[in-house]
């Protein structure tokens, strides 16, 4: 008998509807995403060309973007200022500004931990420690040319710490806690031999190792530019390529290998991955550890964990807070450019505060 | 046709024998499966092997398949806090080992199982902020869209309220029967089991105790051994068997 209303299907467990209303939400979203990667891409640019404007010679906006599209147009020594002194040191902080967040995004994203980044590793205080052994007692592990003694020492120490990671955590078993402490077993043991190196330096060598692990973008040339931005050219696209399986390693090991993904395999390979781009990254520029924590976690709270948007959208927060420290060093303290780590660092974390507190959400 | 024969099926951790030579007869399209056992008998392990995620003896036969991945699986929420909306997460699972390219079928389908499982309306939500019970549909919802012909289920009622468990299973079996898929779901509850299922495969310890129509699998006998419960099977009023347990031993 019929009682004038339709009897609710008992198969269905809530009101189920097939209208393509999630196929517009997906649309939008993907939308959404697109336009904070261009807004972000904007403000880099804008960022980076405040960067180059700024110093002891001051240059206005237009005259900046006139030597970029055209440098034989401008005089020879807003050309030279800009093009061989300013531009290294602007590009290096993008560089390496990606480099550390796109590091410490695949590190959180393999090892399911928000804390991770190249700083949890041991993979920067390894090369604090390659660094410190060149400056303080004149050890070169490489015969190279003097400019590049120190990154050399950092670069090797820093991707042997990895190496050491990956081969005890493969006698170990690859789980995220193993490589999570044998991190930091690597922070502590190379600290107190930081502090044993400072023990037995002279006064000078330890200013010297001070102010290396403080980070600095002056250093950057154009060739060190170019190799670090061929790393992070090459390691952008092996990444994007495991884009699908990273996504999937944050439902979990379980759910990941359900659906085809081999979490052991990739995370080894990942590491070794983020470890390179954050060795040359710290080789070049010293210590710089805001970045590679927080750059990955404004790129979370903008753009979620999809990597088609989380990967390129940490590489540009990354290299947006470097670039914008990059211009505080020098404001700041007019006449002073105070070491790009303190910046970030100083500045930076409440920035990131303020956007972990007033999120409605919580990003992890 | 899908058909799924175990053959010998062993796994071991480390020297620890988990499985052993578990052999079923030919498990066919359109059954709904129940998987049981107490605790640690060896059921997640038995959909780990059969996945072929875990090494061991024996084989795993597949005959009928149409796909060269026939098998989906869903495994027990672990409670991952990914920044991922329910549709990304559920688009995740449907878009595996092809190109990230988005298709309007592969939306078409996230948008199906949404609707199936009756959580179209949880599609803007992060997976981070949902309830266990919401979850677990999730979970479904991500074994369902990549259309598998075999559909393993590690404990999908778990967290699920006593109305969501019985219209899972409704669902389940309805869409075994539709589209002739193979549901092997891994329960504890016995009275379900009897209810939604067509075969039950018993586990103790690693060994497979019993195998058949569940009706003729589930009995007192059974209860008793395997689950240290005394317990009687009757008829309820509309016919069906309906389990009584009366106390532990």
């Amino acid at each position: 008998m019929s009682t004038g209303t339709s009897a609710p299907n008992p198969e269905r467990l809530a009101t189920a509807d097939d209208s393509p209303a999630g196929r517009g939400f997906y649309r939008a979203l993907v939308v959404r995403r697109q336009l904070i990667l261009a807004a972000l891409t904007l403000t880099l640019f804008l960022s980076l060309c405040a960067d180059l404007a700024l110093g002891p010679a001051r240059f206005g906006l237009g005259e900046v973007i006139a030597a970029l599209l055209a440098p034989e147009a401008v005089s020879q020594q807003v050309r030279v200022i800009l093009w061989e002194i300013r531009m290294p040191v602007a590009l290096m902080a993008l560089v390496v500004g990606a480099s550390l967040s796109v590091a410490g995004a695949q590190m959180q994203t393999i090892l399911s931990n928000p804390l991770a980044s190249p700083f949890t590793l041991g993979i920067s205080a390894g090369a604090s420690f390659g660094a410190a052994l060149a400056l303080a007692f004149g050890v070169v592990i490489v015969p190279a040319a003097i400019d590049y003694v120190i990154p050399i020492n950092a670069f090797i120490m820093a991707m042997l710490t990895a190496f050491a990671i990956h081969a005890l955590s493969l006698k170990r078993g690859v789980t995220i806690e193993t490589i999570v402490l044998l991190g930091i077993a690597m922070v502590f043991i190379f600290n107190a031999l930081m502090a044993l190196i400072q023990f037995f330096a002279s006064q000078q060598a330890v200013s010297a190792v001070v102010f290396w692990t403080m980070g600095s973008l002056t250093k950057a040339t154009w060739p060190k530019l170019w190799i670090a931005l061929g790393v992070l050219a090459a390691a952008l696209p092996l990444l994007a390529r495991h884009g699908w399986a990273l996504t999937a390693m944050r439902l979990g090991d379980a759910k990941a290998e359900s659906l085809g993904v081999k979490p052991r395999a990739l995370r080894l390979e990942v590491l070794v991955l983020v470890s390179l781009l954050a060795a040359i990254a710290v080789a070049f520029v010293g210590t710089i550890g805001f970045i590679g924590l927080v750059g990955p976690h404004i790129a979370r709270l903008l753009l979620g964990e999809d990597q088609r948007f989380f990967l390129p959208g940490s590489a540009l927060c990354g290299a947006l807070i470097l670039s914008i420290g990059s211009v505080l060093s020098k404001i700041l303290i007019p006449g002073t450019i105070i070491p790009i780590g303190i910046i970030t660092s100083l500045v930076g974390i409440p920035f990131f505060l303020f956007l972990v507190l007033n999120h409605k959400k919580a990003s992890w | 046709m899908v058909t799924l024969t175990l053959d010998r099926l062993s796994a071991h951790y480390g020297r620890q024998p988990i499985l052993s030579e578990v052999t079923t007869p030919g498990f066919e399209g359109g059954q709904i499966v129940a998987l049981l056992g107490p605790n640690a008998a060896g059921k997640s392990t038995l959909f780990r092997r059969i996945l072929g995620l875990l090494k061991g003896g024996g084989e795993v036969r597949i005959s009928g398949a149409v796909t060269d991945r026939p098998m989906a699986y869903m495994p027990q929420d672990t409670g991952a806090n990914a920044v991922l909306t329910v549709y990304e997460s559920v688009l995740l699972a449907r878009m595996q080992g092809r190109a990230l390219k988005v298709q309007d079928d592969d939306l078409c389908e996230v948008d199906r199982a949404l609707a199936e499982l009756g959580i179209a309306s949880l599609g803007e939500r992060d997976i981070g902020d949902l309830s266990g019970g919401q979850r677990q549909l999730v979970g479904a919802a991500q074994a369902l869209v990549q259309n598998p012909e075999i559909l393993l289920l590690d404990e999908p009622t778990s967290a699920l309220d006593l109305h969501r468990q019985i219209q899972l299973l409704s669902i389940l079996r309805r869409l075994a029967r539709e589209r002739q898929m193979l549901v092997i779901a891994a329960l504890h509850d016995l009275g379900h089991a009897l209810r939604f299922t067509d075969q039950a495969m018993v586990l103790q310890k690693g060994r497979l105790v019993a195998c058949g129509p569940t009706v003729e699998v589930v009995t007192p006998e059974l209860l008793h051994r395997v689950y240290q419960v005394t317990a009687r099977i009757e008829p309820c009023s509309k016919g069906r068997p309906q389990l009584i347990v009366e106390e532990a031993v």
